[in-house]
């Protein structure tokens, strides 16, 4: 069903650009060429990832088999994807992390999370029920690039281990960890 | 089938309970100190009160019963790591007098599987353990059955008592220690909870699967990475729910590894079974994913695994 060729529907694509002229205009092409309509483009000038790459989030429009080839053009393209849609094609990674979260300095554990591998923490959210000098937790989502999970597991883990955090992964089953 | 049951505890006592009805008998029952023997099958009834009112099942010593007249010896007495004592000795003792053995008990296949396939080997008997992997639920025939090559990962949820606490943590919003203590009130966990919550019981059956997984090489509970799930705040539970997860005891075996931890899982996912029911998921070659659920503990429950063992000695 969701096969069909008439079947037009909306994705999204979180893109990653290097920062040089025309980049963008790169990374549309791929899109228009294989019969993507374009909603909206949101370019995050400002906003500049840990690894020096500026977010891009592209809406657009198109069959499954089409949106299906835009990906693969935008890999072929050497474009970083970093989500697309559908799970398929990302890998959102979601972990808890649990005992002296805040005194351990959040900011840098989640720093040297994004900087262990390519992953951006797209989402955090804290629980400190005893207060922030006693045992808390904290959840992580974390968008990986797509075969990327168990570098970013790896990563992660090392960091939980030097600060001494009990870390609850995922279950992924993705081959490699 | 003339079955010698050893072991006299709620799974061995299920299967002399059970055996008649599944068309055997049951010709010698044994507990440590004492047993029961008869050629011509033992008064089940009989012998099942003696157990619970004189807390012995017969007159007789229980080397009687190893040395008796059985085609099959059904070990169920308690695991124990290491050397896997006495259970492996009753394994040994029915497999040179070529006679078939079905375990309930993990120790031998879990910390001596190759001495277990030495001795299988020199014998006309055979060894069968369904039972040690998920009770009732039928694991490692579904591995039998699609082939152990065919298999790329088996990842389960295998402990009752650990995925009480975990369902209950989760639903009320309540610390460890707490539901912990309720579920020893409840008789769902032992008072020393430790082989379970420490992983250690879901470790030894994910090393049995990895044996049984491998064709060339044997595993032991030193080849597992084990984290249990002691004093897991509350915290984390609540997080996970926020977000449409629970967190789950699940043991991996993939690769050549075992792994025991405990991981987020999606609440309504196949590997998120509730209270005290178990499942196993294989990853398939040619088939994708099968899932096998059920109760994965209990006394008639495991003995039916053990029985439908004996089923398969029977056909063979």
């Amino acid at each position: 069903m969701s096969d069909s060729q008439n079947d037009i529907r909306a994705y999204t694509l979180r893109l990653e650009l290097v920062d040089e002229p025309g980049e963008l205009l790169r990374s549309l092409r791929p899109i228009a060429d294989n019969g993507g309509n374009l909603l909206s483009i949101f370019h995050e000038r400002g906003n500049v990832t840990p690894r020096g790459h500026i977010p891009v989030e592209v809406d657009i429009e198109a069959t499954p088999d089409r949106f299906e080839k835009i990906v693969d053009a935008l890999h072929e393209a050497g474009i970083n994807v970093v989500q697309a849609g559908t799970e398929r094609y990302s890998e959102a990674l979601t972990i808890v992390l649990s005992g002296h979260v805040i005194e351990t300095d959040l900011s840098d554990t989640l720093e040297r999370i994004q900087a262990s591998a390519n992953a951006t923490v797209t989402d955090v959210s804290l629980s400190a029920p005893e207060g922030t000098a006693d045992t808390s937790s904290a959840r992580l989502q974390i968008a990986a690039e797509s075969g990327a999970t168990g570098t970013v597991l790896a990563g992660v883990r090392e960091v939980a281990d030097e600060k001494d955090l009990r870390l609850i992964e995922p279950l992924t089953t993705e081959g490699d960890r | 089938m003339r079955l010698a049951v050893i072991g006299a505890g709620a799974v061995g006592s299920s299967v002399v309970e059970l055996a008649g009805e599944y068309g055997h008998d049951v010709t010698a029952f044994a507990d440590s100190r004492s047993a029961a023997v008869d050629a011509d099958g033992l008064d089940v009834d009989a012998v099942l009160d003696r157990k619970r009112t004189d807390g012995i099942v017969g007159d007789a010593d229980p080397e009687d019963a190893l040395s008796g007249p059985y085609d099959v010896l059904v070990e169920a007495t308690p695991t124990t790591l290491g050397d896997a004592e006495p259970g492996m000795t009753h394994v040994e003792a029915a497999l040179t007098r070529d006679r078939h053995v079905v375990l309930a008990n993990k120790g031998p296949v879990a910390e001596r599987y190759g001495d277990v396939r030495e001795l299988e080997a020199d014998s006309e008997g055979r060894v069968l353990f369904e039972a040690t992997v998920g009770g009732a639920m039928p694991v490692l025939s579904t591995i039998a059955d699609v082939g152990a090559d065919h298999i790329t990962a088996v990842r389960g949820v295998l402990n009752g008592t650990v995925n009480f606490v975990l369902s209950r943590m989760a639903a009320e919003g309540l610390d460890y220690e707490h539901v912990l203590a309720e579920a020893q009130d409840l008789g769902v966990a032992e008072t020393d909870p430790s082989f379970d919550v420490e992983g250690t019981d879901t470790a030894l059956k994910g090393v049995i699967l990895a044996n049984v997984l491998s064709e060339d090489r044997e595993y032991t509970l030193d080849d597992a990475e084990v984290d249990g799930i002691v004093d897991i705040p509350g915290s984390v539970l609540e997080l996970a729910r926020e977000d449409g997860r629970t967190v789950r005891l699940i043991v991996e075996v993939r690769e050549g590894e075992v792994r025991v931890g405990p991981r987020l899982v999606p609440e309504n996912a196949a590997l998120a079974p509730t209270g005290t029911y178990n499942t196993v998921q294989f990853e398939t070659e040619h088939a994708g994913q099968l899932n096998v659920s059920g109760l994965g503990a209990g006394g008639p429950e495991t003995a039916s695994a053990i029985l439908a063992d004996v089923g398969r000695l029977d056909r063979s």
